[in-house]
């Protein structure tokens, strides 16, 4: 356990420092002054309070979509489907809200977060079925799956639910809200980082806990790491298979949750239009370990809103170039000296 | 050095991470002969055979062909000098026809399109010339096992190579099928080709091969000519120092035990090509009774563990006294799981067990405890619970597969090849736990390749050949000679 | 404009894309990336063609955007061993950062480009259509005719054999997803020189749509041609019929192509088989 954190905490630690330098020669590629854009990520996003909070709104989300990659990857499974779960997750979790008005937020709230990891996990139902029945490679069907959970919510939303000039639903009664930080710190005042993060971080030392401390997660995990082995010891690798895509999927439904009772309260089209890749990418660079994805997020949140909070002097898309950057080099590195999880 | 000799390895070393593969190893081949190289799983044959086909580079060492100093960067190299290689595990390509995975690499023709009808005559011709009999139009994916080997050869001989490496050739041959490839193999000596036959079958090297190197550890520890020795002279080489085969015969007597362990009533299972891979297959073991399963490789024995232990569907049926506790033949495939530590893989299959477990959490304190009497039962080395499996040697790697599944105390045990790939010390320890296992009542089910492991441990050997069983003899009366009819499926009890 | 026409238009890039990702996965690589190759060869072909002022240059450009593009997954892949999907994914991220960047950069815009000319037409024919119907035919041709099709696709089903033979396992890999890289910028150039400029996100999941018809091809160009032929034709069935006032919801069209795969892995449309060793690393040497 100690040995394995310490693992993740060198990739994390070499994926931030690497992408401070990628970030700099890129500054100075394009003839602006590096210490002036570190003095202004300093003081934009994390001394500023308003920064911190957008940076761990972004962290929430991120957690979520990490947390179920990684839990896929753990176990020997691909799921790049995280986008359309979550969408899947949301939409179902809105439509509940929204068809539930008088119910009281003690009711509502645990609700709707079981509602959205049901609607994860059912967009994931098909995938973990053509995978243990048919050996359907989840790559593809989790992929395929995605595009149609966005072309579906966009039809909902844009045939029954929208508001109009608007692509999103109406708002959820406000029992659905889960509070803002900033209503108990004032620091955090007018940023949208609210409650859902501590719903995150439970989750992510839930996760830890099924994969290292309960027969069913050893079994996963054996399953991950070989499944004749596991068959062979009696492990019905089959129908392990169909519950690791369909937990996986459930766990990203859980990440519109922070956008729609933190944030927005209401389910706008696309709205996760890159969680499912950064998951993916958070999952990488934390070796699929719990406690170093919500590291690995809140470097991936740092680094986007470093973009945001710094477009007035560099464009914010070398951020983007950046995180794909890193992927690429932490991933080679870890090929390079074998330590693939 | 006489000019005769028409390859020339001389101080060979390849160094793995883990292991020395080669130490020093030195063969001189005459032309035109058949030569065998012999060794045990693990001696070495399969690399240097590599490091004369170019596919893997020597760390020290020098190989001449016909008296010129060689060295092959890629198995491209070496195909030019002269060099081909029939495979162990065949490298054909599946949904590709049998011309084209010969001339596969060196398509005739012009650079880009390349003409086919000089390609199918130019393999017609051959499999005339040679008479191996194929058809060339066909797909690979709808050959039978020994029509790919031929092909192999004919990929071999289309590129004009003068010597043949043939790495365990008969390994998933019938008897006829050998007697075939022996004859072919044959005609190619006379028509001048120099063939490296590696194998660890003696009365086949004895048939067939002039001169024979044997290898142990790595290294050379002797060369002979096939007309001036004997199998127990190549097998003393082989085991080397260590005794052959131990008799633990003497301890062990076998009683009629009224309770039966595992009993297989008119048992089929499907096979590949809608054949049978086993086919009424009944039998019984007594518990406290070891019963052999002989039989040349692949002739049913794995299904038939796969399938008493559940893993396989089956028609027929089988009678267990309990879970059938299972060491699969391949402990890396089936076995372990390689990246995780030695205790977790003590652990699976037991996982679910009120001893170590309740639904919502693992007792890490009676694990560990268990991994610590497992690791001093079995002396495992190192004696290290956290480490890695794939971190063992394969003797420790197999002793954590045998310790687990002994632990559970079946009353049924499967034990496919159970000390294959392993030090002899391992083996013995291994040897002496199935035992104890037997005397504790288990009745064991035990499948091996090794004719002498099964007469020193059973009490009865079977035998299988093409998924039926030919026989069952008390260990007072088996014979090699009535075991060996058995297994070319010469003759039925 | 007749319908036939309007169809081929339509499907062009999605038929390039297909058949780039059939090379690619026949020699034993999944090219996930296709939708990055597409993008950059779409904002080369018009950065050169604004540049120029010459369309044609603004072709070439896009191929060998493509190329670019390709090779880096390729280096990723290949020389790394970094897991086929996850270079992929991360290619088409890049490409989508990149291309805004440098559409900021070249145009001021952060949606789109000024306009360029296109391609002039060939007496009655189109020059892409010419194009088009050519490389599927050449590269029927190449995959099952030519020696570098044997070898392509004995690399991509038994890599392990194919080296035995001293074929260039890395070698002929690499070429498929150069290859693939090559037909799908140009895709790419046609995609955005025939709307005479380059949006942002103007790929818009063509590179998935067309994985999805390499799969329903069975992984033969003439059958992920055909399978992107037909996406095609619905995405221009449904254009046609809002025309006429019938609403068929555009997000089901854009569903039916990933509808469809999932049946086709599924199993219900016949069982077609990957290369085997398709996504499967393959490194020198092996012990």
């Amino acid at each position: 356990m100690r040995a394995l954190i310490k693992s993740e905490g060198r990739w994390i630690t070499a994926a931030a420092a690497l992408s401070l330098a990628v970030l700099l020669l890129g500054v100075v590629g394009l003839g602006r002054n590096p210490a002036l854009v570190l003095r202004l990520m300093v003081s934009r996003v994390l001394l500023s309070p308003y920064g911190l909070g957008q940076t761990l709104y972004k962290t929430t989300t991120l957690i979520f979509t990490g947390l179920a990659c990684a839990l896929a990857f753990r176990c020997g499974l691909f799921n790049i489907g995280a986008e359309g779960q979550v969408y899947a997750g949301g939409f179902l979790m809105t439509a509940v809200g929204l068809a539930l008005p008088g119910l009281p937020a003690v009711l509502l709230i645990p609700l709707l977060l079981v509602v959205s990891a049901l609607g994860g996990g059912l967009w994931a139902l098909l995938p973990g079925y053509l995978k243990a029945k048919r050996g359907a490679h989840e790559v593809i069907t989790t992929m395929m799956m995605n595009f149609i959970a966005l072309a579906l919510t966009n039809y909902l939303v844009m045939a029954r639910f929208h508001v109009p000039e608007t692509i999103h639903t109406q708002e959820l009664p406000a029992a659905a809200s889960l509070p803002l930080a900033g209503a108990f710190a004032r620091t955090f005042q007018g940023s949208a980082v609210n409650a859902s993060l501590l719903v995150a971080l439970a989750l992510a030392a839930a996760v830890w806990y099924f994969l290292w401390r309960t027969p069913l997660g050893f079994e996963l995990r054996a399953v991950g790491a070989n499944p004749e082995a596991a068959r062979s010891s009696g492990v019905p690798v089959e129908s392990r298979l169909f519950l690791i895509l369909v937990a996986s999927g459930a766990l990203a439904g859980l990440a519109g949750v922070n956008f729609i009772l933190g944030y927005k309260h209401y389910f706008e089209q696309g709205f996760a239009a890159e969680e499912g890749f950064l998951g993916i990418a958070v999952a990488l660079v934390a070796k699929n370990h719990p406690v170093g994805v919500v590291f690995a997020a809140l470097l991936f949140a740092l680094l986007s809103q470093a973009g945001l909070a710094l477009n007035t002097v560099i464009p914010r898309e070398l951020f983007e170039i950046l995180q794909s950057a890193v992927i690429f080099i932490v991933v080679i590195c870890q090929n390079r000296l074998g330590e693939k999880a | 050095m006489p000019s005769t000799a028409a390859i020339a390895l001389r101080g060979i070393v390849k160094r793995y991470p883990r292991v020395i593969a080669n130490d020093g190893v030195d063969l001189v081949v005459d032309k035109g002969t058949i030569h065998a190289v012999i060794g045990e799983n693990g001696a070495g044959k399969s690399t240097l055979m590599k490091i004369l086909y170019g596919m893997v580079r020597p760390d020290e060492g020098s190989i001449e062909l016909a008296g010129r100093p060689v060295r092959f960067a890629s198995p491209r190299e070496a195909i030019a000098a002269g060099i081909g290689m029939v495979h162990q595990h065949f490298m054909l390509v599946r949904p590709l026809t049998v011309y084209e995975n010969v001339v596969l690499g060196q398509e005739p023709g012009r650079a880009l399109r390349w003409d086919r009808r000089q390609a199918r005559s130019e393999v017609s011709r051959l499999s005339k010339e040679y008479g191996i009999a194929v058809d060339p139009e066909a797909r690979v994916a709808e050959l039978s096992v020994g029509e790919e080997q031929r092909v192999e050869i004919l990929k071999v001989l289309y590129r004009g190579a003068r010597t043949l490496i043939l790495d365990e050739p008969t390994a998933v041959l019938t008897p006829g099928e050998c007697e075939e490839l022996f004859a072919t193999l044959r005609r190619l000596k006379q028509a001048g080709s120099t063939i490296l036959f590696i194998s660890h079958k003696l009365k086949e090297v004895m048939a067939l091969c002039d001169r024979v190197t044997v290898m142990r550890r790595g290294k050379t520890v002797g060369e002979k000519a096939c007309a001036e020795t004997s199998r127990e002279e190549l097998a003393r080489l082989m085991v080397g120092d260590m005794e052959i085969a131990e008799s633990k015969s003497s301890d062990f007597r076998y009683e009629a035990a009224p309770e039966t362990a595992l009993e297989l009533e008119s048992v089929c299972v499907a096979g590949p090509h809608g054949r049978r891979a086993l086919s009424e297959i009944s039998l019984s073991v007594a518990a406290g009774e070891i019963l052999g399963v002989a039989g040349v490789e692949g002739n049913g024995q794995r299904e038939l563990a796969q399938a008493v232990c559940g893993l396989l569907p089956y028609y027929g049926r089988i009678r267990r006294a309990g879970r059938a506790a299972y060491i699969p033949e391949d402990r890396h495939r089936c076995g372990l799981l390689l990246c995780a530590p030695a205790w977790e893989n003590m652990l699976l299959g037991r996982h679910r067990e009120r001893e170590f477990s309740s639904p919502l959490s693992l007792d890490q304190a009676a694990i560990r405890r268990y991994g610590r009497a497992l690791v001093s039962d079995f002396d495992l080395r190192p004696p290290d619970l956290e480490q890695r499996a794939a971190a063992f040697s394969g003797g420790n790697q197999q002793k954590i597969v045998v310790g687990r599944e002994l632990s559970k105390s079946p009353r049924v045990l499967v034990a496919a090849h159970p000390t294959r790939g392993v030090d002899i010390g391992a083996a013995a320890l291994i040897h002496d736990r199935i035992l104890r296992a037997k005397a504790a009542g288990c009745g064991v089910l035990l499948i091996s390749a090794d004719l002498d492991e099964l007469l020193a441990l059973c009490d009865r050997i079977a035998v299988l050949y093409s998924g039926r069983l030919m026989g069952v003899l008390p260990r007072g009366q088996a014979n090699l000679e009535t075991l060996g009819r058995w297994m070319a499926g010469l003759e039925q009890a | 404009m007749n319908f036939a026409l309007q169809v081929l238009h339509v499907s062009g890039p999605y038929v390039l894309a297909a058949l780039a990702g059939t090379f690619s996965e026949l020699g034993g690589v999944i090219n996930i990336a296709l939708e990055g190759i597409l993008l950059d060869g779409a904002l080369a072909a018009v950065l050169a063609a604004y540049w120029t002022g010459s369309p044609w240059l603004g072709v070439l450009a896009g191929v060998a955007a493509g190329i670019l593009t390709a090779a880096l997954h390729a280096f990723a892949c290949l020389r790394y061993e970094v897991d086929q999907v996850v270079s992929g994914l991360a290619v088409n991220f890049l490409a989508a950062g990149l291309c805004r960047f440098l559409l900021e950069l070249v145009f001021g815009s952060s949606s789109n480009s000024l306009r360029v000319e296109t391609v002039g037409s060939w007496g009655p024919l189109d020059p892409f259509l010419v194009l088009l119907l050519l490389l599927v035919l050449a590269a029927h041709w190449a995959v099952y005719k030519t020696s570098f099709g044997l070898r392509l696709r004995s690399v991509g089903e038994h890599p392990q054999a194919a080296a035995t033979l001293g074929v260039p396992v890395l070698r002929m890999r690499l070429w498929g997803v150069l290859l693939s890289g090559a037909l799908a910028g140009l895709g790419g150039a046609w995609m955005s020189l025939s709307q005479h400029q380059f949006t942002d996100g103007m790929s818009g999941g063509r590179g998935y749509i067309a994985l999805a018809a390499v799969i329903i091809g069975g992984w033969t160009p003439l059958g992920a041609a055909a399978a992107a032929l037909f996406f095609g034709a619905a995405e221009a069935a449904q254009i046609v019929l809002q025309t006429y006032g019938l609403r068929v919801p555009t997000q089901f069209v854009q569903m039916l192509p990933f509808a469809l795969t999932l049946a086709a892995v599924g199993g219900l449309l016949g069982r077609r088989l990957p290369p085997a060793a398709d996504g499967i690393p393959y490194s020198e040497e092996q012990d």
